[in-house]
């Protein structure tokens, strides 16, 4: 078995009483692809949270490699290698979206750079190279708020894999995609995380998408863990289908 | 040991009252508009100058002087009717879902020119009009004197505080407020005119300055410049207390007069910088202020 | 840049240059007017990262009493060391301050300003022993270089130096706008949790903006300091401050020039209505504001870049 990349270890938080976090120990190896399911309100995006320092878990450790980086600001967690997408996009929205992904490869080169320009050359080709992983050049000088939804997704995920990270996190990459579009994006997304040789977790709510792509999942029903394994079988589990699947 | 803290507390809670009538005003029309009126202070002050114009004339008159307490409230309700709607309705109304960038700026541009709109109606000399707080006359008791108005002062802020909770508690009104407090959107899909309870919330908040500036002439008197010291001093209250914190703004405002009173007390040359310094540990501490809640983004 | 936009600043210079030739009585207004414009500036760059400061007169004022005091004690007291002793000592108090005011955003961050101002304000008029209190502090003329000069003479140089530095610092700082931190600047405004994604700290990004942008107000205060020869405690008044903004929201924060074209254009104005206007200068400046924000969201200079370069500018209202 590969060793683990991220590594969380009893974490618990609560929201006014009720438990968003309980006792969730979990392990993501090295390069595999987990996906994480699980009805709204579970859990899923709090952990995500947790694990990139948005929010701080009342106990329990998270572990990048050998290192706990519990409770560490959100830059302080990305510039050691986890990079996320969110379910909602967050992008700069009154910058082109070539600007967005040339300030991504900036901050992960440091951005204090002097007087340099940001708009130069290197920058540039390395910007549309990221822009092509999801066909976006056609794109590049539109401003980013202007997008329509499905391509701010794209570009969210973007300006993730632009940190070139140890590992990404991807926040429900498929929703607010068209039905038939979300394989496509899947298969351009799992292209660019082979070329990289990249970790990656992933929330999804696509059964369909969990059970063709990830290689281990992940189910999450009030806050914890109630199955994990071989995707194949972990959904055929009546428990699972129960609580997470039927209720999709 | 008594005799010589009562008089600083009546002081301290007298400036606390005065403090809190601006400041309970700025966070009300912040909890219901999600505006802070950069403008606040100067209603304070028209508040003021129209209690002292109001009042010499009387004096003048020769009318009755007990005319002069109804003086203070009627410029208040002079102030509120006259810029209350007018203003909600027209510049604040249009930087609603604007940006809190151009409220400020609009608000601040409102600022400017209400300024020199006082300098030009009132002059620039300074006005001082007392006869409500020499009508009350003073108390002693053994060696402790204070003034009766002080604690009409305090009186009056209780039943401010009090009559706001009633009103948001237990009228019509008061709940349709808490309704677009808590949840705009749906309050809006449920029917309620929002528009008529921005306009509603803002003319109280005006109303509420200008009371807390009519009820300071007779003590201090009015003087250009007014304005702004007010509303930086009502905005250090309102952030101590946790922006739309209505209890927060009366605990911020004792606190604030009582480093004030201890300031003038102890360390003269702090008293003006005293409650910007509270203001400044509080935020440090809790940048939401003692009671605010810390808004999270869903992300 | 649009060989358009080179061409209209290129002759802009050039008027600034020939301009105390052509109209003498010009040259003082023009020097505050370009020392103003360094502190609208600084005002229009945190501007460009969503944050209002409505106390920025506080590091203008600061700059002038550096000089004045520095003057006074006879410390570097020569032109070139003056402007820079007196923009360093304001970009200090500027990372103080702001050490602790970056941490807060919108209305938070405009009333902490407009607060430290005031503080200012009262000490300066309080502290008689000190500053000279309400009268404030007269400023000799200095030498240029070891130079001794009479005033005429040393306010012919102090505008072509002012002009000088316009152009450089005005440079510079288009440099760092156009730099990765110039951009995350502006991402401060639309969106400071990507930013933070990304590894880069909010706070480090916004700290250097605003030391800068005190530099740049100190800059401007030496400025009006030497060619004014007195500092008064209303250099730092909340009405001043309330002037930059709108000078730097009138010119547009979209470009350099903006801050610059606003305060010369405002300055005209205050000079022309002078007579009328003594009394209402605050509420003109009020209305001008509310005019400006209602029906030119870019500002003059957005008027220019709107054709030059339509997509790129950048206005306070979205």
């Amino acid at each position: 078995m590969n060793k683990p990349v991220l590594r969380a270890e009893g974490l618990e938080l609560s929201f006014s009483g009720v438990k968003a976090a309980d006792n969730v120990n979990l392990e993501v190896r090295e390069g595999e692809f987990l996906a994480i399911i699980g009805s709204n309100g579970s859990g899923k995006t709090t952990f995500l949270n947790m694990c990139t320092g948005y929010l701080r878990p009342e106990s329990g450790k998270v572990y990048l490699g050998d290192a706990a980086i519990t409770g560490m600001a959100p830059r302080r967690i990305a510039r050691r290698g986890i990079a996320r997408a969110f379910q909602i996009p967050q992008l700069f929205t009154d910058q082109t979206l070539l600007t967005n992904v040339m300030l991504a490869i900036a901050s992960r080169r440091g951005i204090f750079q002097g007087l340099r320009r940001l708009d130069r050359t290197a920058y540039i080709d390395e910007a549309h190279e990221l822009l092509a992983l999801f066909s976006l050049e056609d794109h590049a000088e539109t401003i980013a708020g202007t997008l329509p939804e499905g391509l701010r997704k794209l570009a969210d995920i973007t300006l993730a894999l632009a940190l070139n990270p140890r590992l990404l996190l991807l926040d429900e990459p498929t929703s607010g995609v068209s039905a038939l579009e979300r394989f496509t994006l899947m298969e351009k997304l799992m292209a660019a995380l082979k070329a990289r040789q990249m970790t990656a977790l992933f929330v999804e709510h696509d059964m369909e998408i969990v059970t063709r792509y990830a290689d281990r999942v992940v189910v999450w029903d009030a806050g914890r863990i109630i199955a994990e394994g071989d995707p194949k079988q972990v959904l055929r589990d009546p428990q699972v289908i129960e609580r997470v699947v039927g209720a999709v | 040991m008594l005799q010589s803290l009562l008089p600083l507390l009546i002081d301290g809670l007298a400036n606390a009252a005065l403090i809190f009538f601006v400041a309970v005003g700025l966070t009300l029309v912040f909890s219901v508009l999600r505006i802070l009126n950069v403008a606040h202070g100067s209603f304070y002050s028209i508040g003021a100058y129209g209690a002292a114009t109001l009042g010499l004339w009387l004096v003048s008159a020769g009318a009755n002087p007990w005319l002069s307490y109804p003086a203070l409230l009627l410029s208040a309700v002079f102030v509120a009717a006259l810029f209350g709607p007018a203003i909600e309705r027209t510049l604040i109304r249009w930087t609603y879902g604007k940006g809190e960038a151009v409220q400020i700026l609009v608000t601040f541009g409102l600022f400017l020119i209400l300024e020199d709109l006082q300098r030009m109606v009132f002059g620039v000399q300074s006005l001082y009009q007392d006869t409500p707080m020499t009508l009350l006359g003073i108390t002693q008791i053994g060696n402790v004197v204070y003034l009766n108005y002080q604690i009409l002062l305090i009186v009056l802020a209780v039943l401010v505080l009090v009559g706001l909770r009633l009103l948001i508690k237990h009228t019509r009104m008061g709940r349709l407020l808490a309704a677009v407090v808590a949840d705009r959107e749906v309050s809006e899909a449920m029917g309620i005119d929002t528009d008529r309870m921005y306009m509603i919330a803002f003319s109280i908040g005006v109303f509420l300055a200008a009371l807390g500036g009519a009820l300071a002439t007779p003590t201090t008197g009015v003087a250009p410049g007014l304005g702004a010291e007010t509303m930086v001093l009502a905005f250090a209250v309102a952030a101590i207390g946790g922006l739309g914190q209505i209890e927060g703004a009366a605990i911020a405002s004792v606190i604030v007069a009582t480093a004030k009173v201890l300031a003038v007390y102890f360390v003269p040359a702090l008293d003006s910088v005293a409650p910007y310094l509270v203001m400044l540990l509080v935020l440090m501490v809790r940048p939401q202020g003692l009671f605010g809640v810390a808004e999270t983004r869903r992300v | 840049m649009s060989r358009l936009l080179v061409l209209f600043a290129a002759a802009a210079v050039l008027a600034l240059l020939i301009l105390p030739a052509a109209m003498p009585s010009s040259q003082f207004i023009m020097t505050i007017a370009i020392a103003k414009g360094f502190a609208a500036l600084g005002v229009a760059l945190l501007l460009r990262g969503g944050l209002i400061s409505i106390g920025h007169a506080m590091y203008f004022a600061i700059g002038a009493y550096a000089t004045a005091f520095m003057m006074k004690f006879g410390v570097l007291a020569d032109l070139a060391l003056l402007l820079i002793g007196s923009t360093l000592v304001t970009a200090v108090c500027g990372l103080v301050f702001g050490t602790f005011l970056v941490r807060f955003r919108a209305i938070f961050f405009a009333m902490l300003n407009l607060a430290v101002s005031m503080v200012l304000f009262a000490l300066l008029s309080k502290l008689y022993g000190l500053t000279g209190g309400t009268d404030g502090m007269r400023v000799a003329t200095p030498a240029v270089f070891g130079l001794e000069l009479d005033k005429a003479a040393f306010d012919d140089i102090l505008y072509y130096v002012c002009v000088g530095l316009l152009v450089a610092i005005g440079l510079l700082i288009r440099a760092y706008l156009k730099s990765p931190l110039g951009y995350a600047l502006m991402s401060i405004h639309t969106n400071e949790i990507r930013l933070e994604y990304l590894g880069v700290s909010a706070w480090s990004v916004t700290l250097i903006a605003y030391t800068i942008s005190a530099a740049l107000a100190g800059l401007g205060g030496a400025m009006a300091a030497l060619t004014i020869g007195h500092v008064l405690p209303e250099y730092a008044y909340w009405t001043e401050s309330g002037h930059l903004v709108l000078t730097a929201v009138l010119g547009g924060i979209g470009g350099v020039a903006g801050p610059f074209i606003g305060s010369v254009f405002l300055e005209a104005v205050h000079v022309l209505a002078v007579d009328v206007a003594a009394d209402a200068w605050n509420m003109i400046l009020g209305a001008a504001l509310l005019a400006v924000i209602f029906f030119l969201p870019h500002g003059l200079h957005g008027l220019l870049e709107k054709r030059a370069e339509p997509r790129k500018s950048q206005g306070v209202v979205e």
